[in-house]
C-alpha cells in the first residue's frame, strides 16, 4: 500500500500521479488520505487513487499526525509521500519519528531501482544533488508542489473510507488565522520575475527595476541583501535558497552578482537574463543571456524598447 | 525561564568546490559556521532570557568554535556532540541529551541551511513529547504559555500551548546581533562541555552527491535591442 497525503488539493493530485507510477510498478494499492469537509475524495479517485480514507483532523498538525499513523499501523504501508507544504513538512518528520524511519525532504524525484525506492533531492545549499535510500520502512517522502504533472483519469473508481478514529484533544491550539491578502505576492507563482540585487545604488532605484517588471506583466524579486541586509523589499520578494525558490519561464537578474544560494534559488528557471557591470560576476556563468553593463542605462532603455 | 536551543555548524556552502572527476563536493579545509536560522533561534534564546530571566543553553551539533561563537553571542553554556547521522540520529540523539536536563523551552531554527530538511525541531518535539510550533515568527510568553504566530503560505496563524514547548523560527523573528570584542572575550570563562554519543540508529542512506550540472547558455550580448529580442522571445 502507499498512502498519499496534502492538505493542498493541487498537491494532492501531483503526488497521487507520481504515486500511481510506483503503485502500478509495485502492483500496490495507492491511497489518498484526505481531510473531511474539503469535499475532494472523490477527485482524488479520478487523480489516480484506488480508495480515499477521509479525516477529520481540520488543519491541526497534531491531529493530522494522529490521523495518519493509526492508518498506519493496520495498513503497513511501504511509502507515504506528503505534499512539502509548510504543514506537510511539520507533519512527516513528526510520523518518521514516531515509526523510527527516514524522511527524505522535498524530493525532486524517485523512482523504483529494482524494486527499491531511490530519491533524489538538493543538498548543500542547492548545488548537489544526493541519490538516497531507506533502511526501514514505511518510507516517507516529501514532494514540493508544482514539481509533477497531475493525470486525470475520469473513469477511475475507488472506494471512500472515513475513517473513525477517536481524536484526543490538540497540544496546540489555532486561535486566529489571518488570511494573507489575495494580493500578496506568491513569487513562486509567477511566469516572469525581474529581480533586483545589491547593484543597486538606493532604495528609490527599486522602482526602475519594478518598471521593467510592470512592462512584461512580471513580478519583483531580490537577492538575499535586499531583502534581509538593506531590508528594502519584504521576504515575500526574497529570491534563493533561504527565501523562495522560484522556476519562472524567465528570470531577469538586475544588478545580482549571483552568489551561491541565489544560484540554487532560480536554477529551475527556463531562461535566465542578467544585467550586471561586472563581467566577473559570477552570475553570468549561471545565465543564458548576459550584457555586462550599467543597470541604469540598460534598464531604462530596455523599458523603452519593449513599450 | 530555561531554554535550549539546538545548533547545527555547517559548512561556509559558497566555499565548497567540485571534484572534477567524480563531481562530488570537497569539503576538506572548508570553513564552517552556525546555520543561518539557528541563529535567530539562539538570538531569541537571549531576548527571552533578557526579558525573562533564566538560562540558555546552546546544544550544537559541531566544534568548540561554534560554541564559542554562540556563547559570545549570549548562551550561558554550550554542550557539543558530533552528529554524523540524518535527521532521525540527530533527534535521537538530541532526546536523549535533553531527557537529562531541565527546561521550558526548546528553540530551533526552522531548518539548517544544507539540508533544507525541516525535520530537526518537529522529530525532537515528537521524540520528546511535548507540543512544537512551527514556523515562528513572533514568540510571546505569560504565564507558563507560549503564543506564537506562525507563517504559512497563504495565512498567519496565531498559536498557543503549554510549557515547556519546542518552536522552530523563521528568518524573519529577528535580526541576530553581531558580538562584541568583550563578549567574545567574556565567552572564553563560560563552559563548554564535550559530549560523544553512541551513535544512533539512523533512516536514510545517501549513496552519491553529485555536482548539479549547470547547462546554461552563457551569451553575452552586445546591446540592449539584443536582449529586448531575448525577452520578447523567452516570455512568450
Amino acid at each position: 500500500m502507499i498512502f498519499a497525503f496534502s492538505e493542498d488539493i493541487e498537491t494532492a493530485f501531483e503526488i497521487l500521479a507520481k504515486g500511481r507510477e510506483i503503485a502500478d510498478a509495485l502492483k500496490s494499492e495507492l491511497a489518498a488520505i484526505s481531510i473531511e469537509g474539503h469535499g475532494k475524495e472523490e477527485i482524488c479517485i479520478t487523480y489516480g487513487a484506488d480508495k480515499v480514507y477521509s479525516i477529520d483532523s481540520g488543519l491541526q498538525a497534531d491531529l493530522i499526525v494522529d490521523c495518519i499513523s493509526s492508518l498506519i499501523n493496520p495498513y503497513k504501508p511501504e511509502i507515504l509521500l506528503i505534499g512539502g507544504t509548510r504543514l506537510g513538512k511539520e507533519v512527516a518528520p513528526r510520523i518518521a519519528q514516531k515509526f523510527g524511519v527516514g524522511c527524505a525532504s522535498d524530493c525532486i524525484d524517485f523512482s523504483l531501482v529494482r524494486g527499491e525506492l531511490i530519491v533524489k533531492r538538493f543538498v548543500l545549499g542547492g548545488r548537489f544533488i544526493a541519490t538516497q535510500r531507506f533502511l526501514r520502512k514505511p518510507q516517507i517522502v516529501t514532494v514540493p508542489p508544482r514539481r509533477f504533472e497531475k493525470k486525470l483519469d475520469k473513469d477511475r473508481k475507488g472506494e471512500i473510507i472515513k475513517s473513525s478514529i477517536e481524536l484526543v484533544e490538540p497540544k496546540v491550539q489555532i486561535l486566529v488565522i489571518k488570511k494573507k491578502t489575495p494580493e500578496a505576492l506568491r513569487i513562486e507563482e509567477a511566469s516572469i520575475i525581474v529581480s533586483a540585487g545589491r547593484g543597486l545604488k538606493k532604495k528609490e532605484d527599486l522602482k526602475l527595476v519594478e518598471s521593467l517588471a510592470k512592462a512584461l506583466g512580471g513580478a519583483l524579486g531580490c537577492s538575499r541583501s535586499v531583502a534581509a541586509d538593506l531590508k528594502w523589499l519584504p521576504e515575500e520578494h526574497w529570491v534563493g535558497l533561504s527565501g523562495h525558490k522560484v522556476k519562472p519561464k524567465l528570470y531577469i537578474a538586475i544588478g545580482i552578482s549571483g552568489q551561491v544560494q541565489h544560484i540554487a534559488g532560480i536554477r529551475d528557471s527556463k531562461t535566465i537574463l542578467a544585467i550586471n557591470n561586472d563581467p566577473n560576476a559570477p552570475i553570468f556563468k549561471a545565465c543564458d543571456y548576459g550584457i555586462v553593463g550599467d543597470l541604469y542605462e540598460v534598464v531604462p532603455k530596455l523599458i523603452e524598447i519593449l513599450k | 525561564m530555561d531554554i535550549i536551543v539546538c545548533i547545527k555548524q555547517i559548512y561556509d556552502l559558497g566555499q565548497i568546490k567540485v571534484d572534477t572527476a567524480s563531481k562530488s563536493p570537497i569539503t576538506e579545509g572548508v570553513a564552517r559556521k552556525i546555520s543561518d536560522f539557528d541563529k535567530n533561534a539562539l538570538e531569541e534564546a537571549v531576548r527571552i532570557r533578557e526579558k525573562h530571566g533564566g538560562t540558555v543553553s546552546a546544544l550544537i551539533g559541531g566544534t568548540k568554535e561554534a560554541a564559542k561563537e554562540a556563547l559570545a553571542m549570549g548562551a550561558d553554556e554550550a554542550v557539543i556532540y558530533s552528529a554524523d547521522t540524518d535527521s532521525l540520529g540527530t533527534a535521537t540523539i538530541l532526546a536523549e541529551i535533553i531527557h537529562k536536563m531541565k527546561y521550558d523551552l526548546i528553540l530551533c531554527g526552522e531548518a539548517s541551511i544544507d539540508e533544507f530538511s525541516f525535520q530537526i525541531g518537529p522529530r525532537l518535539a515528537q521524540a520528546i513529547g511535548i507540543p512544537v510550533l512551527t514556523y515562528a515568527r513572533k514568540i510571546e510568553l505569560n504565564d507558563g504559555e507560549i503564543v506564537v504566530e506562525r507563517g504559512l503560505e497563504n495565512r498567519y496563524e496565531l498559536t498557543k500551548a503549554e510549557l515547556p514547548a519546542l518552536v522552530t523560527v523563521t528568518k524573519e523573528i529577528n535580526e541576530p546581533r553581531i558580538p562584541t570584542l568583550l563578549q567574545i572575550l567574556g565567552a572564553s570563562k563560560k563552559k563548554i562541555t564535550e559530549i560523544s554519543p553512541p551513535k544512533p540508529e539512523a533512516g536514510i542512506e545517501t549513496l552519491s552527491i553529485t555536482a548539479i550540472e549547470m547547462n546554461r547558455k552563457e551569451i553575452i550580448l552586445k546591446d540592449t535591442e539584443e536582449l529586448a529580442k531575448v525577452i520578447l522571445s523567452a516570455s512568450k
